[in-house]
Formats: structure tokens, C-alpha cells, sequence
């Protein structure tokens, strides 16, 4: 066995240097977690991923079960394989947790997310944000005289890609829903 | 059955139905209708704490040295946020404890009211689970069913916050019945994996088991299957500081504690092993030291009941979800059915490497006859109290190092320290649980001057339930193991770790109505020892000891298991590089 020389007062052996060691791929998975609809239950689920350091890309949460008081609340995350796993397992662990799903892993799953977007413009602009929204089968919610809303639902990338077409055009701004998904067939 | 009554007598009902006996509390304007019911019965019996740190503690000591829940009762507020680190303790520590909190009226929840806190919201990141009960109604059922949480699965903490009109209202109760709660842990590990391992251990050539706090958390049945399983394979065994006393430290297969500051022989063993068997362990970071050179040559099997501490830290190969005692049954059935086999030969030759370790003798240290080493004092503490019915707790810091090196421990439950958050002023208020549970047992809680100073305020409940809890402080005057780490990673800056204004510790004790001893001289050290063990009644025994000595083993933060330090010798050398000292 080698003795362990630590060098006294230096930073470069100091305790402060220690770093995970983990370092893989990062990868984007939708997780649908089906939870007790009690009080705080959505608290529990955000101050678990806060509390430990994970990411939050969207998080969407309604009750679906009205009599069993089942809420579902559907989470894009991202994170190392080791920490998608360690997030299902936490959740897991939450006592008013019912189930948890994995909708990336577990089959294919369709992803759906509403958005409305304002956009303010006149003349040639405000034409050409009107033919765009028609092409996207976005749809006219409100209108002033210089300003529409568009509702769109689709996939998040097919909300990226409106949104970044409507902002030389007049884009003010944005309200998204976050992804729902279920998974296909049975 | 259902019967009408008020929350508050609701709550004590429950409380008994549950089979508690004990309560640690401390009353306020939020719990006084509890209180009152409390003052209407016989059955249970109220310990009135200092501070309700001091109560959850107590708690806790009570919880781990019986295996029940543990329960303690606090007002709304700072009754509340006190009781705080020491639900996260329990937490950290997987500690069955059940904390009921008063809570102001429901109609002044959210109007800055007097003494009000967010109390779920406070502790909802350090309780296994809570709930504000809003309708007295549904008061019996949420007590009943934290119960079930606490113990159920990984145990944990609970708290139940329960407003005061909630407590005044009069409701159904409804006596427990089995649970119909949706939350019910696997126990049963899964046969495949319990015979892939059995497999592993039938070729196994270094194999060791590395146990933890689940063995200790499983229940006296899981100890004793241990004990059959490494007995009858002859694999050594080592435990992480909250599993001690599962196998008996006098076991012919015991290799002593692991980690940071663990046995020399446990922590190569671990490091040199080619099948590890993690029976309730965590993988802590004391445990492994640096990850990515952790027991690099070795499969790893890993038992434990909840499913996100498999693959945490470490990856394993052999994962198995399940109760520990469940676990064990198999894996000794599916052994025996294929042959009872293992590689003798190969183990014959593992044992004969390990006693070559053990002749490093790693534990050896300099005494003195001048000065009490601090270890000396827990090795004669050992010598002089191991043949009594004895429970141990302790602080946090070097003299908690001290004592799991040089105490053993022959069974479950003896031993109570805080491992995980690693709380200073755990070990008092631990040592009067303790002492609740077990009136007529020894109950010591070795401690250092400045953790034990954390919670010195519960003398008062020592001397008043006649408790007669024996505080055995090594007294250093530091900070002893921040000065430690001063010394080998802070260049020798002693930055505030020693107390300059230390009380006159048999003064105090005696201020408290109990006894004080102190004892400076190796010579006369067990006489006081005797004299601690013969008094009737809580005693401190302040013992001034070498004020710079080192624990060791040691492994640094971020080393490996074969990076050990074993002495003063081997930090020398860097001691004189005065020139770095200021880099």
C-alpha cells in the first residue's frame, strides 16, 4: 500500500476537488407519474427534482380521475441513463406516487403539446404570419388590428419551429402547456 | 367500529391502538387539547423533553434500540421547525418515527397567525412522508396510516400536523385495520437474481459481505440469518457504522467497521474482493471513498428494499429488491437445495490474506501513562461494561470513531448514532430514548464536549424522570475532528475549533441535581469507570483527554480503500512543507 502524501494548505489536494465521476450521454426521456391528487402532492414532485438537482424541461399536471382523485402529471426531463433511472426510482419512492412511467423506453408514445402565440405586425408581415399559421394549421384565437393570437398543438419541436417562424414577424409572446403523451396502441 | 369523540382524544386513542407507550414532547398553545387528553389517561406516559430537538432524538433512540416506532408530540411553529433536523436525521438514518405537530386553527392557516409555520411544507423534504389533517374526521385513519408509512418498507419519519380546531372538533374514529393503503413495499426479492447470487457465491474465491442499517432496520430475524448465512459459508463480514451488532463483533468471520474511518483489513477486503455482497447498505460516500477506484475487480450484489438506492452510487450486477431478512431466507434455501458449495480452498486462502492484514494491527495506538488517550478510554469503557446489559449512543465526530472501532457489539440494536446527516447532539437525548425503553439496561452515550454541549439541556429530563443515563464525555477542548481535518487539508489553520469558555462539567451536573466525575489520569481511569456504571442515576463523567490526537485509520475524502492513512507516521513529512502551507 502507498502512504497518501497530502500536501498541507494546497488547494490541489484539497477536499473541495472532488467531482462526480459520471459522465455519459444526456439524454431527453417523457415521464408520466401517476400521483394521489392530495394537497402538496405537486410540491413533492417539484422539490424532489429541485432537492436533488435534476432538470425540469416541461411538466404538465391535471387530475384524470375524478373519482379515484388520480392526478397525471407528465415530466420532459433530461439527464445521464444513471439519472433517468434514479429519477424513476425517486418518484417511485413518493408514498402518494401511484406509478411511474417511462413513455421513452417504454414503446412509442405520441407527445402532444398546445401553445398560443402573440404576434404584433402590420402590412406584409402580419400577411405572412397569417399564410405560415395556415401552413402549420395554427389557428386565429383572437385578432386586433395589428395583432393576432395563434393556437397550435403538435409535437414541442413542431411548436420550436412556428415560434422561431413568427419571431422576425412580430412575435410578443409565448404560453405553452407542456407535453402530454400517451403511449400508442394498448 | 366507529365511536364519537373530539381529534385530541382521537389522537391518543389512535396512539394506543397503535401500541405506543412512550411519547417525547414538549406542550404549547397549538397541542394543549392533546395535552389535556394526555393528562386523562394512565396508559401512556409523556417524557417532558428540554427542547424539541431533544424530543425526536429521544425519539429516535427509543425507535432503534426496540425496533417501534418512536414517537414524539410538538407544538405548531418553533415546536415545528425544532423538531427539523431531527426528522431529517431519522431520514437519513431510515428511523421508524412518528411526529404529531400542533397546527393553528384551519380558518388562520395562511394568516401569519401567531406561532404558525408552514409545517408540511417545512418538513416535507425531510419526512418519508406528512399531512395537514383539515377534518377531524379523517384524523384516526391519517394516524393509522402514518404509523404504516414509518414502518412500513424503508422505514422513516412521519408528521402528522394537526390544527387546533381539527384537535376541539368531534369526529368518527375508526380503530386500525389492516392496511388498505395503496403503499406496500415488495418484500420478496426476486428468485432469478437470489440465484444468480447464490451462484456467485457457490465460486466465489474473495468474497465478502459488506452490511449496513437495512439488516439492523429488518428486525431481529434478519440478524440471526446473517449469522447463519456467513457462518455457514465462513465469508467474512464487515458492516458500515449504522449495521453494527448485527453479526457479534466476537464472530470468528467479523473484519470490523468499514470506510472512512474503518479497519484496515474490512476496507482491503473490500477493495480486493472479486464478489461483493451489500446485505442494507447504501454505498455511502464514507463507505466507498473514490468512486471510480471502488473495489474495482469485484461483482457486486446489492439487497435492499428500496429500489432507488440500487445503482445510486455504485453500479451493481446483481441487484435485488427486497426486505433483507426475505432476501437472506432465500438465498439460504436456494443454497442449501443446490449443495451448501463454496470454493473452500479459495476462501481458505482469502481468510489466510485477511490475517495478514490483520497483523497491521491498525487500531494499535500510542498510550501514555501521563495523559488518557482517548482511545484507551473507550477500550477500558469496553472492557469494564461489556459483560452488562448495555446500550451505546454516541455524538458525532472522532470519539463516535473511537467508540464503533474499539466497543463490540454483540446484537442488533445496541448501538444508536447518527450516521447519515451526522447530527452533534444526537447522543443525549438518543440515551434517554434509550434508557425509556430499556429502564434497568446500561445506557451510555459516549460523546465529545462539544457535541454533548448541543443538547445539554435535557439533564433536566435525565435528573427529572430519574433516568440514569450515563454521559461519558471525552473531554479534548476541540473540535476534535474539524481540527483533524484542519490539520491534513486546511494546512494547520485551526480556524474555531476549540472552545475557550468549556464549563466545570461536575459543577453542572451537580447545578442539574445529578453527579459529576472527572478523571485526567490514565491511573485512575477505571475506578471512575466503576464508580459511573455503580451510581443510580444520570452521571457525567467528564474525561480529559490528549487534546491532538488523531483517528485513524483513516481514508481522505476522495482516496480509495488502499489509500489508507494508518498513523501520525504517514501524514509526516508534509508536516514540515511550511512552504505550501499558505498556497
Amino acid at each position: 500500500m502507498s502512504a497518501l502524501h497530502i500536501k498541507k494548505g494546497s488547494t490541489r489536494h484539497s477536499a473541495y476537488n472532488l467531482r462526480p465521476t459520471f459522465s455519459d450521454v444526456q439524454e431527453r426521456h417523457t415521464i408520466a407519474v401517476l400521483v394521489e391528487n392530495e394537497p402538496g402532492v405537486l410540491a413533492r414532485v417539484i422539490g424532489l427534482f429541485s432537492g436533488r438537482g435534476y432538470n425540469i424541461e416541461s411538466l404538465t399536471v391535471a387530475e384524470v380521475d375524478h373519482t379515484g382523485h388520480l392526478s397525471r402529471i407528465t415530466i420532459v426531463t433530461t439527464g445521464t441513463p444513471q439519472v433517468i433511472e434514479q429519477i424513476k426510482a425517486q418518484l417511485g419512492r413518493i408514498v402518494t406516487v401511484h406509478d411511474v412511467h417511462d413513455l421513452t423506453v417504454e414503446g412509442d408514445a405520441v407527445e402532444r403539446e398546445l401553445a398560443i402565440i402573440k404576434v404584433v405586425g402590420e402590412g406584409d408581415k402580419r400577411v405572412e404570419a397569417l399564410r405560415l399559421a395556415d401552413i402549420f394549421r395554427a389557428n386565429v384565437v383572437d385578432s386586433t388590428l395589428n395583432s393576432f393570437i395563434f393556437e397550435i398543438t403538435g409535437a414541442p419541436d413542431k411548436i420550436d419551429a412556428f415560434a422561431d417562424l413568427m419571431r422576425p414577424l412580430g412575435l410578443v409572446e409565448v404560453a405553452r402547456t407542456g407535453v402530454a403523451a400517451l403511449l400508442r396502441g394498448e | 367500529m366507529t365511536r364519537e369523540m373530539t381529534g385530541a382524544k382521537m389522537v391518543v386513542q389512535a396512539l394506543k391502538d397503535q401500541g405506543v407507550d412512550t411519547v417525547f414532547g414538549y406542550p404549547g398553545g397549538a397541542v394543549l387539547p392533546i395535552y389535556d387528553e394526555i393528562f386523562l389517561q394512565n396508559d401512556i406516559r409523556h417524557i417532558l423533553v428540554r427542547h424539541e430537538q431533544g424530543a425526536i432524538h429521544a425519539a429516535e433512540g427509543y425507535a432503534r434500540s426496540t425496533g417501534k416506532p418512536g414517537v414524539a408530540l410538538v407544538t405548531s411553529g418553533p415546536g415545528a421547525t425544532n423538531a427539523v433536523t431531527g426528522l431529517t436525521d431519522a431520514l437519513l438514518d431510515s428511523i421508524p418515527i412518528v411526529v404529531l405537530t400542533g397546527q393553528v386553527p384551519t380558518f388562520m392557516i395562511g394568516s401569519d397567525a401567531f406561532q404558525e409555520a408552514d409545517t408540511v411544507g417545512i418538513t416535507r423534504p425531510c419526512t418519508k412522508h406528512n399531512w395537514l389533517v383539515k377534518d377531524t374526521d379523517s384524523l384516526a385513519e391519517t394516524m393509522h396510516e402514518a404509523f404504516h408509512v414509518a414502518t412500513a418498507g424503508r422505514p422513516g419519519p412521519v408528521l402528522v400536523d394537526i390544527p387546533k380546531d381539527v384537535q376541539f372538533a368531534s369526529g368518527e374514529y375508526s380503530a386500525p385495520k389492516p392496511s388498505t393503503s395503496h403503499y406496500q413495499p415488495v418484500l420478496k426479492g426476486d428468485l432469478e437474481e437470489i440465484t444468480e447470487l447464490v451462484a456467485a457465491i457457490e465460486t466465489a474465491k474473495k468474497p465478502v459481505f459488506y452490511t449496513g442499517g437495512g439488516v439492523i432496520n429488518s428486525g431481529p430475524a434478519a440478524s440471526q440469518l446473517l449469522r447463519e448465512l456467513v457462518d455457514a459459508t465462513g465469508f467474512p463480514v464487515t458492516s458500515t457504522l449504522m449495521g453494527l451488532g448485527a453479526y457479534p463483533a466476537s464472530g470468528e468471520n467479523w473484519l470490523g467497521m468499514l470506510g472512512m474511518h474503518g479497519l484496515y483489513e474490512a476496507n482491503l477486503a473490500m477493495h480486493d474482493c472479486d464478489l461483493m455482497i451489500n446485505v442494507g447498505a447504501r454505498f455511502d460516500d464514507r463507505i466507498t471513498g473514490r468512486i471510480d477506484a471502488f473495489s474495482p475487480n469485484s461483482k457486486k450484489a446489492h439487497i435492499d428494499i428500496d429500489p432507488s438506492s440500487i445503482n445510486k452510487v455504485i453500479r451493481v450486477d446483481i441487484p435485488i429488491v427486497g426486505d433483507v431478512a426475505h432476501v437472506l431466507e432465500d438465498i439460504l434455501k436456494v443454497w442449501k437445495s443446490r449443495g451448501r458449495k463454496t470454493d473452500a480452498a479459495a476462501v481458505k486462502q482469502w481468510q489466510a490474506q485477511i490475517s495478514d492484514w490483520r497483523k497491521v494491527n491498525c487500531l494499535a495506538f500510542t498510550n501514555s501513562e501521563k495523559t488518557i488517550k482517548p482511545q484507551y478510554a473507550v477500550q477500558r469503557l469496553e472492557e469494564l461494561t461489556k459483560n452488562h446489559d448495555r446500550y451505546i449512543t454516541t455524538e458525532v465526530g472522532q470519539h463516535q470513531m473511537w467508540a464503533a472501532q474499539y466497543l463490540g457489539f454483540e446484537d442488533p440494536n445496541r448501538w444508536m448514532t447518527s450516521g447519515g446527516l451526522g447530527t452533534m447532539g444526537y447522543g443525549f437525548p438518543a440515551s434517554i430514548g434509550a434508557q425509556m425503553a430499556h429502564p434497568d439496561a446500561l445506557v451510555i452515550n459516549v460523546a465529545g464536549e462539544a457535541s454533548w454541549l448541543m443538547n445539554m439541556q435535557e439533564m433536566g429530563t435525565a435528573v427529572q424522570y430519574r433516568l440514569p443515563v450515563k454521559q461519558f464525555i471525552l473531554n479534548n477542548e476541540r473540535l476534535g475532528m474539524v481540527r483533524q481535518w484542519q490539520e491534513l487539508l486546511h494546512g494547520e489553520r485551526y480556524s474555531h475549533s476549540w472552545s475557550e469558555a468549556l464549563p466545570d462539567f461536575v459543577k453542572l451536573a451537580e447545578a442539574f441535581g445529578a453527579k459529576g466525575i472527572l478523571c485526567s489520569d490514565p491511573a485512575d481511569l477505571d475506578d471512575a469507570i466503576m464508580e459511573m456504571i455503580n451510581y443510580d442515576g444520570p452521571v457525567i463523567f467528564d474525561c480529559l483527554v490528549e487534546k491532538h490526537e488523531n483517528c485513524f485509520p483513516m481514508i481522505p475524502s476522495g482516496k480509495a480503500h488502499n489509500e489508507m492513512l494508518l498513523g501520525e507516521a504517514e501524514t509526516q513529512g508534509v508536516i514540515d512543507s511550511k512552504g505550501s502551507v499558505l498556497v
